[in-house]
């Protein structure tokens, strides 16, 4: 990029950083400027390839209170004042450094987040590693270290910059070297030592009491409380979910045998029991010749009529939902599982049997 | 004592009679075939081909790699001369018998990932009557890539190597003040298509046992297994396991290797905490500062490692484990299946849900046909062009949980 066509940025401050006034001005709704202000003069003062072509400014207490309306006036003050697909398009918005200050961390991290989803430009903003925002954002919005106070400025500014470029230019973040907050995603990359030798030398440094890190840091699983039972099982109506890939023979919906990407829906009025003709296991990860001879072995649909017939419970939902759990992430399985609680809900079902492998 | 010779070759190549010259391996195509299909009449189908480092093939369904060996007559298991073709493998290939076959592609980006881009190798894809059930298939692949292996090594390796390596007895007096260190090794044995072999028998049955690393340096194990690609131990893996090969190597000058506690993973809860049990229980004889612990497989084996890690914790054993990752195409999820809180040192190799578009390689050895239906690809997987959009799960070796590769992963 040359002198000719420097960054162009867009600049997000509070009341006190956009010169508005202190805490007496805490509420005031968010308002645009033309050009820099505050740190925004700062930063185009130490960097010359920098244009901050508006200015921001919106009440601490007013946007940390009602997130949603003054993010939503933030981007209407946005969308009327700049052309986002012409010529001068901005390159970046930046907001910040809003240190250790909590209701400024949330209205900086909450603009980032809103620019980068409404308008796809890059946005960037940094705030000590304390700052409550943090744990609400630090996976949708690239913040970058900032110190406790003011003092830490300069710094917090050429960061945000640094991180802003690399955004812009699709550089990939380096977590020893960017001073970024690490935003939970893993990626794989190659190291210089195998993972044998990797395991040998923490090993040895383990039973040494030497600091070492460990390259994967246990996560704290979600505990689901159970739902209250049910109080008249001969009246429910209770439907069948599975993760054991039991599918109609053919697979209609392609569903994955790893690595599920969605779930099938199959209907099951008037068919007593699962045929190794008409259904079949696409699971991957275990061996399918028993699923396959018999695909009840999976899916009870078989018992389930009994004890429909001997009225233990009320009726059968009249579609069965199926996926393959088989190196399916947590998170997509956890999208499937909102996704046919609620139509199970809906159907009116009240009590559900779930299979695996 | 056991020494491994190794012998490497620059070139492999089709040829009228079997040699080993001037670091050029031939083979005699009609007499491996012509031994193949006499040893095993199940066989219908038999292509041989060759596969070398940077060329433009992509290899389709490989079940399992196994090096060439050979052994002196007379030596018993875990002493004597083993020779190996160090930089040779046979690969076998063929119609997918359990969904989780893998591919090797030997240029383009897929080939940083597999340990078989780097090698020279003998593939054979190997097609079997239809009348044969699943695990008659996988035993008559399975036989004949482990035949061909030490056929190979038997024909080519009657020189001496270019390379020796001893390995002393452990029972040799080392510095009492180094640490005492066990590796513990899990097999995948979970039945229906997910086994390991201990001496050519299922491993299923007789596990866990103390073992003398010398024995499994000398081909105890060999790989059965349908597995995932990316953290299936192949046999290959198995005769070079990374682990005991560095144990070695830093015995007695950082640490004391006393040795291997080889173990199943099975599928039921109360299986598993049995073999825990009995893991300990060999353990607590062992007097041990620390263990390394391995993988196979993953979701179901990862309560298996937990559950060792959480054990040896509380008999006040430092623990290493290794693990790979299945973190999501995003990266986002969460990584593995079970977890505990003692489990503070993990060596993760990689995230195998990561998504990759391999270039298109000019030929392709194995089944097209089957290639959507691996694990790590889904339908859309085979571009027009050739070019292939699959997750690291599906190339062999890639997350190799012996730690055979360089690959990590890293939150960002």
């Amino acid at each position: 990029m040359t002198m000719k066509s420097p960054y162009r940025i867009i600049y997000c401050l509070n009341q006190f950083f956009g010169g508005l006034g202190g805490e007496d001005k805490a509420d005031h709704p968010p308002c645009i400027f033309d050009g820099p202000k505050g740190p925004a003069i700062l930063l185009q003062q130490r960097f010359p390839e920098v244009q901050v072509v508006k200015t921001v400014v919106f009440g601490d207490n007013y946007i940390a209170g009602k997130t949603d309306v003054a993010v939503a006036e933030v981007l209407a003050l946005l969308r009327n004042s700049i052309d986002f697909s012409g010529a001068d398009a901005p390159h970046l918005l930046l907001a910040g450094p809003a240190f250790l200050a909590g209701r400024y961390g949330i209205g900086c991290a909450a603009i980032c987040k809103a620019v980068q989803e409404e308008f796809g430009l890059p946005a960037v903003t940094a705030m000590h590693p304390d700052n409550p925002a943090v744990a609400e954002y630090r996976k949708e919005v690239l913040i970058g270290v900032a110190d406790k106070d003011v003092m830490g400025m300069e710094e917090g500014l050429d960061r945000m910059l640094a991180l802003g470029k690399k955004l812009i230019h699709h550089l990939p973040l380096v977590p020893e070297e960017d001073n970024y907050i690490l935003q939970g995603r893993r990626q794989n990359y190659f190291t210089q030592k195998s993972g044998a030798e990797r395991a040998v030398e923490m090993l040895l440094r383990k039973i040494a009491g030497l600091p070492y890190r460990t390259e994967y840091v246990m996560p704290s699983f979600d505990r689901v409380p159970p739902a209250a039972p049910l109080s008249d099982l001969s009246r429910a109506r209770i439907a069948l979910v599975t993760s054991g890939g039991i599918v109609p023979r053919g697979n209609p919906d392609r569903i994955e045998s790893a690595s599920a990407s969605r779930f099938g829906t199959y209907s099951i009025k008037d068919v007593a029991a699962l045929s190794s003709e008409g259904y079949q296991s696409i699971h991957g990860g275990y061996d399918p010749t028993y699923a396959n001879q018999d695909p009840n072995r999976v899916l009870p649909l078989d018992v389930i009529h009994e004890l429909l017939t001997e009225k233990v419970f009320g009726s059968l939902h009249p579609y069965y939902y199926a996926t393959v759990g088989n190196a399916t992430s947590v998170a997509r399985a956890r999208d499937f599982g909102r996704d046919i609680g609620q139509r199970l809900v809906a159907d009116g079902v009240q009590g559900v049997i779930l299979t695996s492998t | 004592m056991l020494t491994i010779g190794r012998t490497w070759v620059r070139d492999l190549k089709f040829g009228r009679e079997w040699s080993l010259r001037d670091h050029i391996l031939t083979i005699e195509k009609n007499g491996l075939r012509t031994f193949l299909l006499g040893r095993d009449s199940r066989i219908e189908k038999l292509v041989i081909s060759l596969a070398r480092p940077g060329e433009s093939v992509r290899i389709l369904c490989v079940k399992d790699v196994i090096q060439p060996w050979s052994k002196a007559k007379g030596k018993p298991a875990g002493a004597g001369l083993r020779q190996v073709l160090s930089n040779v493998t046979v690969v076998t290939c063929g119609k997918i018998v359990g969904f989780q076959e893998g591919i090797i592609d030997m240029s383009g980006a897929g080939a940083s990932y597999s340990p078989f881009a780097e090698t020279f190798n003998l593939v054979l894809e190997i097609g079997v009557s239809k009348k044969l059930t699943a695990q008659e298939h996988e035993e008559c692949v399975r036989e004949s890539g482990l035949a061909a292996a030490e056929f190979l090594g038997k024909a080519v390796l009657c020189q001496p190597p270019d390379k020796e390596e001893s390995f002393a007895p452990l029972a040799s007096p080392v510095d009492p003040l180094l640490p005492r260190i066990a590796y513990v090794y899990p097999l995948l044995t979970q039945g229906l298509l997910h086994d390991s072999y201990l001496w050519g028998k299922n491993a299923r049955n007789g596990l866990p046992q103390y073992i003398e690393p010398h024995l499994l340096l000398d081909g105890a194990i060999t790989s059965g297994n349908c597995v995932s690609a990316c953290d299936k131990n192949t046999t290959w893996h198995h005769q070079n396991n990374p682990i005991i090969l560095e144990l070695f190597r830093r015995h007695g000058r950082d640490l004391n290797f006393v040795g291997v506690l080889l173990t199943c993973e099975p599928v039921r809860l109360a299986q598993k905490e049995e073999a825990v049990a009995k893991v300990i229980e060999i353990a607590g004889n062992l007097h041990l500062q620390g263990i390394i612990l391995s993988k196979e497989g993953f979701g179901n084996p990862d309560a298996d490692q937990m559950m060792l890690i959480r054990k040896f914790t509380e008999m006040g054993v430092k623990t290493v484990a290794i693990s790979d990752e299945f973190a999501g195409a995003d990266g986002c999820s969460q990584s593995l299946a079970d977890t505990t809180v003692e489990a503070d040192a993990i060596v993760s190799v990689g995230n195998a849900n990561e998504r990759l578009l391999l270039p298109p390689q000019t030929v392709i050895f194995g089944p097209v046909s089957d290639l959507s239906r691996l694990a790590g690809a889904y339908p859309q997987s085979l571009h027009a062009d050739g070019s292939l959009e699959i997750e690291l799960q599906g190339i062999i070796g890639a997350t190799n949980e012996l730690g055979a590769q360089t690959l990590s992963c890293r939150e960002i």
